[in-house]
């Protein structure tokens, strides 16, 4: 175990190698570790907010969804009212012009029926006349004898 | 090794214990020897250590990392974390933290010369004219000694800057005792006993786990080493491969944590250094 000044050697080289370390391996490594570090802070908080903001966007399409879905339900009620409006509006007409129709034709028919009574009534003249000539075997004259045939018409009334 | 001139086993192992000099040493303390050995080991590889970092450094990116980037990556975490919680001061870390890493790297690779075969190295060098090569830096005691006693200069120098010297003096002589103006030369000479402590322990810790370990790699390859074709000397060489195998296994977690602790170490008498009492 011999001392000798291989001792002092070792000593300033050992001091030299930890300065040579501090000034050319150390601050750069360190530098990049820390870097590092922050990249992947950032990349956390950047996915952390990520997640926040589709969290936020769920939501909001979740109360788009509903918003829709209820506008959607109102425009069909509404519909469906409008429609049986409608359909209540149509089926009035459609009672209107029936009513109007039935009215009309027995407003015709009354009068189809007076004209085919006049007519009636005209031949039962003319009957009448024709069956009191045969009865009679002579002609009545028509025009001597029209008060006659009017008041049996009226009669006939 | 069944040459007329094969060494004993006591000749193979002082051989391998002896250092490359530049003068032949005289006594235990002779400031005018130098382990060249120990210093083209220790110097090379952590040079190579610090300039493959470096050129790491300058190629970082702070996005999706190589390999080789984040393996040197999770060491420095490391460090820096341990770092962060011995030392408190930030100013301070700015060197204490690389130095740190530098202690744990650079200890780390003089150490795992262990696992290179023990006589692989030395027996290159001699082929190409070097009489004695050591590979293992770490146990040489002055290496780890000079690491040490750096550390030690830093625990100064930081207890200086932080306490200022007025406020190192007064803790020297009143800590850990008192402040009475009796208990000062015995506050003084337990904290140099404390400095002393420190310090070799420090580099006798390293030092003696890897003069141990390299020891008995040297005992395994004698073990392997003896075959001469008897039986009796062909069970030796399967039991060298054996533990050697073994050894070297156990080896890599040695010469890890003593890298590690010689690391943290620093660190906590360097904090040390910045705590008053």
């Amino acid at each position: 175990m011999n001392l000798n000044a291989t001792l002092f050697a070792q000593l300033v080289v050992f001091l030299i190698l930890a300065w040579f370390t501090m000034k050319f391996v150390w601050p750069p490594i360190m530098k990049a570790l820390d870097e590092r570090a922050k990249k992947i802070a950032d990349g956390l908080s950047a996915a952390d907010k990520a997640k926040s903001e589709l969290a936020l966007t769920e939501k909001k399409v979740v109360d788009e969804l509903k918003k829709a879905r209820e506008s959607a339900t109102e425009l069909r009620a509404g519909a469906e009212k409008q429609g049986v409006a409608l359909v209540e509006e149509a089926r009035q007409e459609a009672a209107r012009i029936i009513a109007q129709a039935r009215q009309a034709a027995e407003a015709e028919a009354g009068v189809a029926a007076q004209r085919a009574k006049e007519a009636l009534r005209e031949q039962v003249a003319v009957l009448a006349v024709a069956g009191a000539e045969r009865i009679l075997r002579k002609e009545i004259n028509a025009q001597v004898h029209a008060d006659l045939l009017a008041n049996l018409k009226q009669e006939l009334k | 090794m069944a040459t007329e001139h094969a060494p004993t086993a006591s000749e193979y192992i002082v051989h391998h214990l002896t250092f490359l000099t530049n003068q032949k040493q005289v006594g235990l303390v002779d400031w005018s020897v130098l382990h060249l050995d120990t210093l083209f080991f220790s110097i090379g590889l952590g040079l190579l250590a610090v300039f493959i970092m470096a050129r790491l450094a300058a190629r970082a990116t702070s996005g999706v990392p190589g390999r080789f980037q984040a393996a040197v990556e999770i060491v420095i975490e490391m460090v820096a974390d341990q770092a962060k919680g011995i030392v408190h001061s930030p100013k301070s870390r700015e060197f204490v933290a690389p130095l740190a890493l530098t202690v744990f790297v650079w200890i780390f690779l003089m150490n795992a010369m262990d696992l290179v075969p023990v006589d692989l190295l030395p027996r290159a060098g001699e082929a190409a004219g070097i009489p004695y090569m050591r590979v293992v830096a770490t146990a040489d005691l002055n290496a780890t000694l000079g690491m040490s006693l750096a550390v030690l200069l830093l625990c100064l120098y930081y207890s200086v800057k932080i306490k200022g010297f007025g406020g190192w003096m007064h803790e020297l002589f009143t800590a850990p005792f008192g402040a009475h103006p009796l208990l000062w030369p015995i506050n003084f000479a337990m904290q140099m006993i404390e400095y002393v402590a420190k310090t070799v322990s420090h580099g006798m810790r390293l030092f003696g786990n890897m003069y141990a370990g390299e020891l008995i790699f040297m005992l395994i390859a004698l073990m392997s080493a003896a075959w001469v074709g008897t039986l009796g000397s062909g069970l030796l060489w399967i039991g060298g491969v054996i533990a050697g195998t073994i050894w070297a296994i156990f080896h890599i977690l040695i010469i890890t944590l003593q890298a590690f602790i010689f690391m943290m170490l620093t660190l906590v008498y360097v904090g040390q250094a910045h705590e008053s009492h």
